[in-house]
């Protein structure tokens, strides 16, 4: 691309970050007269520049910009948000016609007819006459600045040198400017104010940094001008690159001088290690860059989303000048600008919801960078109602993160680090700025791979704060050098936060808890992770364990996780140089990448994040078996899905799972007593409370875990301590009990667990309540009902249920027992069998009873796991008149009606 | 680098020579292109990468660059050698060094590209995924190796 061009892009784009950061500036502050002037001036500069370079359609968008900024300057137009959003409109144009002008090298098509009409329209509104305003009209000073950077330009005297395309000598300006400001002349003092603003880019400078602009006509003055330049990217790259392999070789030649104590090496080495590590830190210093350049488009980005949203949004940017790697900043602006984003859009609430809420109408994000240590720290923070927690909670089980019972057992703090998992967005509907499911993990995927971390904290109502840590240079870490199994590692010293060393005789012993290694650190219990076993050093069948009688715990922290990494040995800290692994390799999350030691060993740096991932990941593998045990529950006959509690005593409890509508929690707080019963206010309705026996009463304080067991909508709660676990288990009751309100006891997840009698409850619950005897399903009394089943446990768990529903119930133990019942001469009104049973099996049993006998009429339901439509037909042909699924109370309570009503319409 | 073997495919037809590094492994002779070779190495200390794919046989330092060893024997699905005494050759794949593991360095030869032959059908799937085709010198035969698709296991 042609220089001349290729300047002038870079130029201009740099000119409208600075606009869009001033122009919202000037909106929030109408009456800072150097704002303006500012803004003028970059906006004539484009304008001319333009024009000398024969840019017919930029040239006509920018003036018709300027002129409105004229006015505004003049004082003939206010500033309104209108007036703001039109030259922000004219400038994202300029911006568009950029692009393709940058990809293409040629103006693209097309006419701004219709924004240069508004701009125009704008300019025109001016409702003073311009007569009002001594001096020329804005008009001229194009004439005069494009006549002064044309072509022929001379040699401006100010500057010393020829003037660039589009570039105004100072004299011109505060010639123009002299003759314009009239009225505000005194209060701008063009020069100073020229200088000002040069002041402000500079200032964000280091010395050292040659990457900054020189060429606006501001900072075009002979003493800033003449000591920067430009240099490209590429090459500090490869500088930086250089200079670190250089400064590994001085390593390399310290570590063999170190060998030969009175080396005549010695003294030049130690003068040539000198020289590189300033060298180092001048080529890093070149690549630092102020954060407030990541920054730059926030104001305008935030501005844009408040008019667009209805909020008020004040945006503070705090440390804006603190410096960072230029790779780094390049990598965490995209996920700062996202944040900073997200909170104005579903953080902060709108103006009227915070008004209710009793806060400043403004909301407030705030931004702050500072410097920690070798570390960046940035927060951004922001008033806004905080995350919903319980929505959070119940996302996660929405899109099956999580099970819904181990989502109960998190912590608030657990719960709101899932925000930072792939495909949880919780924003309540999609906007145009995010709720688009990608997003927070993209955010932690990023500041991750720079070795940054991320944690958050949110107090519901009252605010959100993320806090970012990075490292302040990438290319060279300082790392931990360690020994496992004879093989040599190095950690990040990042994430070392001590080292402890642990044998059976010392303080510090590790402890297993179920084969889990453990060490009591502290008030804390660290989990720890053997790295031999992690990266399996260890021959297959050999415990890793044990072997040495002293071993090194590296204590690592991964964002708000810390855990204990287990090695041989420690070396010491060495200055290491980052590179990738090979592509081959790039599948192992344990290693960050490689290096190259001072005596030249290839060594591998773990990375504690992939480290704390694979140790944590045997959850998830547990969760899977669970998984597959659940679905072997929807198969085999007897497992059934049972939610497995704690109320009252440390034995487990249980219930089958689909007998509970819901799991719910409720502020102690918020139970009422009436009638010498707990009450709770449940979705505008009044739901009783039970207990399990009346030695187990409320929590004395806040939240009060409750299963919820429905019928239509009525709803009842019973007390638990805790919710454990879902789990799928084969059902098989071996102790019986009469104790009321269990069944009785059974081996579920390899632990005794007494079973519940949901039905005990349902009565107690309400037919004590109302005081009647029928209080669920249906109002006919006395239907009387033989239940066919093999299993004493369906006996027990569906009689109570049944009788609950107003049907007097008899039980069979199998085909032969119902059968003698009706040789016996016994009547029932329905019949529900079960199909697998010992002996006569259900379609036998239909079959039978179809045959002969006074039952020929009785309905007869079936009562099955099988229920695939196959199933359906073949009980049908047998005889059945329905068929229900096991476990499923409703199903069979509405089937039982149903199939009462049709044969009593038959009869 | 990585063309390389690309051009030698389609230049299989053509009447031009092309020069080769030779190697033996197990006794077998191998050709590799020659502007595929930046290095022929001696034995050298390789550091050992747990959790690798068993091809892979470590890494080293090659004059402050870090060279990812490949164990050529594995991927051909020969028996294991001691990998201390092999020798390799330094080839680059896909911008990255790789340093293949065999038994011993040969000389170089020129081959006229329409003399390489094509594989037997019969040859075993792991030789036949990476030769290009075989060569005949008087007395020995000589497996033409695609750098590329030796190192590009992931697929196999």
């Amino acid at each position: 691309m042609d220089d001349l061009l290729s300047e002038f892009l870079t130029e201009t784009n740099e000119s409208l970050a600075t606009l869009d950061v001033e122009l919202v500036k000037l909106e929030q502050d109408p009456n800072q007269p150097g704002l303006i002037n500012s803004i003028f001036r970059l906006v004539h500069t484009i304008k001319g520049t333009c024009g000398f370079l024969g840019l017919p359609r930029l040239e006509k968008v920018a003036r018709s910009g300027e002129n409105v900024l004229g006015k505004i300057r003049d004082g003939a137009i206010a500033v309104t948000p209108e007036a703001v959003s039109l030259i922000l409109r004219a400038l994202d144009r300029i911006k568009e016609l950029l692009g393709v002008l940058a990809a293409t090298e040629h103006e693209p098509e097309g006419s701004d007819a219709e924004l240069i009409a508004e701009l125009d329209a704008m300019a025109a509104s001016s409702a003073r006459p311009a007569a009002s305003v001594p001096g020329p009209t804005p008009a001229p000073v194009p004439v005069d600045a494009s006549a002064t950077a044309g072509p022929t330009a001379s040699v401006d005297p100010g500057l010393g040198r020829e003037l660039k395309p589009g570039e105004v000598s100072l004299e011109e300006l505060e010639r123009v400017f002299q003759a314009t400001a009239g009225p505000l002349a005194a209060a701008v003092e063009p020069a100073p104010a020229a200088g000002k603003a040069a002041a402000e880019p500079a200032a964000a400078t280091t010395p050292a940094g040659a990457n900054r602009p020189t060429a606006t006509p501001e900072s075009a003055q002979p003493e800033v001008g003449n000591q920067n330049i430009r240099v490209s990217v590429d090459l500090l790259e490869t500088l930086m690159t250089m200079v670190s392999e250089l400064a590994l070789t001085r390593n390399q030649l310290m570590q063999i001088v170190r060998e030969h104590t009175d080396s005549e090496f010695k003294v030049p080495l130690q003068r040539l290690s000198h020289v590189t590590t300033e060298l180092q830190e001048g080529v890093m210093k070149t690549r630092m860059q102020p954060i407030g350049n990541a920054w730059a488009k926030l104001p305008r980005i935030i501005r844009d989303l408040g008019r667009d949203l209805g909020k008020k949004i004040d945006l503070q940017m705090l440390g804006a000048d603190t410096e960072l790697d230029r790779q780094v900043l390049e990598l965490i602006k995209d996920p700062l600008t996202h944040m900073v984003r997200n909170s104005a859009d579903h953080g902060l609430e709108t103006t009227a919801e915070r008004i209710a809420a009793g806060k400043p109408e403004v909301g407030r994000v705030v931004l702050n960078a500072y410097h920690e240590g070798g570390h960046i720290i940035i927060e951004i923070k922001d008033d806004s109602c905080g995350i919903n927690v319980a929505r959070v909670r119940q996302k996660i089980v929405e899109s099956g993160l999580a099970g819904a019972a181990e989502v109960e057992t998190l912590s608030d703090q657990q719960v709101c680090m899932y925000i930072f998992k792939p495909g949880l967005s919780t924003a309540q509907k999609v906007t145009n700025v995010s709720g688009r499911g990608v997003g927070m993990d993209v955010v932690r995927t990023n500041i991750e791979e720079i070795g940054g971390t991320i944690d958050m904290k949110s107090v519901q109502g009252a605010g959100t704060a993320f806090t970012i840590k990075i490292p302040l240079k990438l290319a060279i870490v300082s790392a931990l050098i360690v020994e496992c199994r004879g093989e040599r590692f190095a950690v990040p010293q990042i994430s070392v936060i001590e080292l402890v060393r642990a044998s059976r005789e010392a303080e510090h012993r590790i402890e297993t808890i179920n084969r889990t290694p453990v060490l009591r650190l502290r008030d804390r219990l660290l989990p720890l992770v053997y790295l031999s076993e992690c990266l399996k050093l260890v021959p297959e069948g050999e415990s890793a364990r044990a072997a040495a009688e002293e071993v090194y715990v590296v204590v690592a922290q991964v964002g708000s996780y810390r855990f204990g990494i287990v090695v041989d040995r420690v070396f010491d800290t060495e200055e290491i140089v980052v590179k990738p692994v090979a592509p081959i390799l790039r599948g192992i999350s344990l290693f960050s990448g490689n290096t190259i030691l001072g005596d030249g060993s290839v060594i591998m740096i773990l990375d504690p994040n992939g480290i704390a991932a694979a140790s944590t990941g045997a959850e998830t593998q547990g969760g899977q078996e669970e998984q597959a045990a659940q679905s072997a529950a929807k198969r085999g006959s007897q497992q059934a899905a049972l939610l497995l509690f704690q109320a009252g005593g440390t034995q487990p409890k249980a219930v089958p799972l689909s007998l509970v509508a819901r799991l719910e929690e409720v502020e102690v707080g918020a139970v009422e007593q009436s009638n010498g019963c707990l009450l709770v206010q449940y979705r505008g309705r009044l739901m009783p409370l039970i207990t399990l026996d009346s030695s187990y009463g409320l929590k004395s304080e806040g939240r009060q875990p409750i299963l919820v067991f429905a019928d239509g909508d009525r709803n009842l709660g019973l007390l638990v301590d805790q919710i454990v676990d879902i789990v799928g288990d084969e059902l098989n009751v071996q102790i019986g009990t009469e104790r009321p309100g269990f069944l009785g006891s059974a081996v579920i997840a390899g632990k005794a667990t007494e079973i519940i009698d949901v039905g005990k409850f349902l009565n107690q619950g309400f037919a004590d309540w109302f005081g009647r005897n029928v209080a669920f399903g249906e109002k006919e009394t006395g239907q009387r009902l033989l239940l066919v089943d093999d299993s004493s446990f369906f006996h027990n768990l569906l009689k109570p249920l049944l009788e609950v529903a107003g049907y007097k119930v008899t039980t069979a133990e199998n085909a032969d027992a119902a059968l003698h019942l009706r040789e016996e001469g016994e009547a029932f009104d329905i019949i529900i069998s079960d199909i697998e049973m010992p002996g006569m099996s259900g379609f036998e049993f239909v079959s039978a009873v179809r045959q002969e006998g006074p039952w020929q009429r009785t309905p007869v339901v079936a009562l099955s796991s099988h229920a695939t439509p196959k199933d359906f037909e073949r009980g049908r042909q047998a005889g059945f008149d329905d068929y229900v699924p096991k476990l499923d109370r409703d199903a069979l309570l509405a089937t039982l009606n149903n199939t009462l009503e049709r044969s009593k319409e038959a009869a | 680098m990585s063309n390389m073997a690309q051009n030698t495919s389609q230049q299989l037809a053509s009447g031009e020579t092309r020069e080769y590094v030779t190697a033996q492994i197990a006794g077998q002779h191998f050709g590799v292109p020659v502007l595929a070779v930046q290095d022929v190495l001696g034995p050298q200390r390789l550091a050992s990468i747990p959790l690798a794919p068993p091809e892979v046989a470590g890494a080293l330092n090659l004059r402050g660059r870090i060279v990812t060893a490949f164990d050529v024997r594995r991927r051909l699905g020969l028996p294991p050698a001691d990998r201390a005494k092999s020798m390799s050759v330094v080839v680059e794949h896909h911008g990255e060094p790789y340093s293949l593991l065999i038994d011993e360095v040969g000389e170089v030869l020129s081959v006229p590209a329409d003399r390489i032959e094509r594989n037997p059908p019969t040859l075993d799937a792991h030789w036949r995924e990476v030769a290009v085709g075989i060569y005949r010198l008087d007395g020995r035969l000589l497996v033409m190796l695609d750098v590329d698709k030796l190192l590009d296991f992931a697929v196999a």
